[in-house]
C-alpha cells in the first residue's frame, strides 16, 4: 500500500492541490521568501527543494522536470541560473519555515518560509582553515630567508666583536639606522 | 436517517456550552535583549520581529 503524503490536504482536488502547490513554489523561487499558512509552508518545504536539488544537477533533463512544476520561464531561469549555484555547498535544508503570529480573520497558523541564504558552517569553517594555511605558507616562506639574513649578521657581529670592538659597535650603529 | 425525538431543553443546551472554555495563552520574554516582550513560545517576535537572533517580520 503506498504510504500517504505527509501533512494537510490542500484545495478541493488533487489537481488543485498541485495548482496550489506549484503557485507557492513559483513565488517562492521568484520572490525568495513568502507569507502563508504554516500547513502550506510545511506542503511546500519538500517539494521547493526537490525542485532546487535538481536545478543544482542542472541538465536539459532535469530542466524539463522542473518546468512540469515551474511554468514560468523567467523564474525556472533564475532557478537554475542565481538560485541552484547559491546552494552548491549546501547538502539539502535549502528552505527555513519561521512561524509567524496567526492571521487577523480567521486565526490561521502564519508562516515565513524563505531560501536560507547563510552559508553553511563547515564552509565557512572550510574557507577560514584555507586562508590561515595560505597565510601561515606565506609568513614561512618570507620568515625562512629573513631568519637566515639575520643569523648571518649576528655572526658577523660576533665575529666583528672578536676582532675590534669598535667596529662592531659601528656596525650595530650602522644596523640601527638601517 | 436518525433523528431527535425531544427538543433539547435551554438547561440541556446550556449546560453543554458551559463546558467551552478558553485558556491563556502561554507567554515567554521574547530573546532579544533590546525586547524583552511577552511572545508565543517557537514564534517570531510581533514587537521586533525577530526570531532566533534573526529578524524575519517587520514589527506592525
Amino acid at each position: 500500500m503506498p504510504k500517504p503524503t505527509k501533512g494537510a490536504r490542500l484545495g478541493g482536488s488533487p489537481a488543485h492541490e498541485r495548482l496550489l502547490l506549484a503557485n507557492l513554489a513559483t513565488s517562492l523561487f521568484e520572490h525568495g521568501r513568502i507569507q502563508t499558512t504554516e500547513a502550506k509552508a510545511k506542503r511546500l518545504k519538500p517539494l521547493a527543494e526537490r525542485l532546487i536539488t535538481k536545478a543544482k544537477r542542472g541538465d536539459l533533463h532535469n530542466r524539463r522536470e522542473v518546468l512540469k512544476v515551474i511554468r514560468n520561464k523567467d523564474v525556472l531561469h533564475k532557478l537554475f541560473a542565481e538560485i541552484a549555484p547559491l546552494f552548491a555547498e549546501r547538502d539539502g535544508g535549502y528552505t527555513r519555515i519561521i512561524k509567524t503570529m496567526p492571521r487577523k480573520g480567521d486565526n490561521a497558523k502564519m508562516a515565513v518560509i524563505e531560501l536560507v541564504r547563510e552559508r553553511t558552517v563547515t564552509a565557512e569553517a572550510e574557507k577560514a582553515r584555507g586562508t590561515k594555511f595560505a597565510k601561515d605558507a606565506e609568513a614561512a616562506a618570507e620568515q625562512a630567508p629573513a631568519e637566515e639574513s639575520t643569523t648571518a649578521a649576528e655572526a658577523k657581529a660576533e665575529e666583528s666583536t672578536e676582532a675590534a670592538a669598535e667596529q662592531a659597535e659601528k656596525k650595530d650603529e650602522k644596523k640601527d639606522e638601517s | 436517517m436518525a433523528v431527535p425525538k425531544r427538543k433539547m431543553s435551554r438547561a440541556n443546551t446550556r449546560s453543554r456550552r458551559a463546558q467551552w472554555k478558553t485558556s491563556a495563552p502561554v507567554l515567554v520574554a521574547c530573546n532579544n535583549r533590546a525586547c524583552r516582550q511577552p511572545k508565543l513560545q517557537h514564534v517570531a517576535c510581533p514587537h521586533c520581529g525577530t526570531y532566533d537572533g534573526r529578524q524575519v517580520v517587520q514589527p506592525a
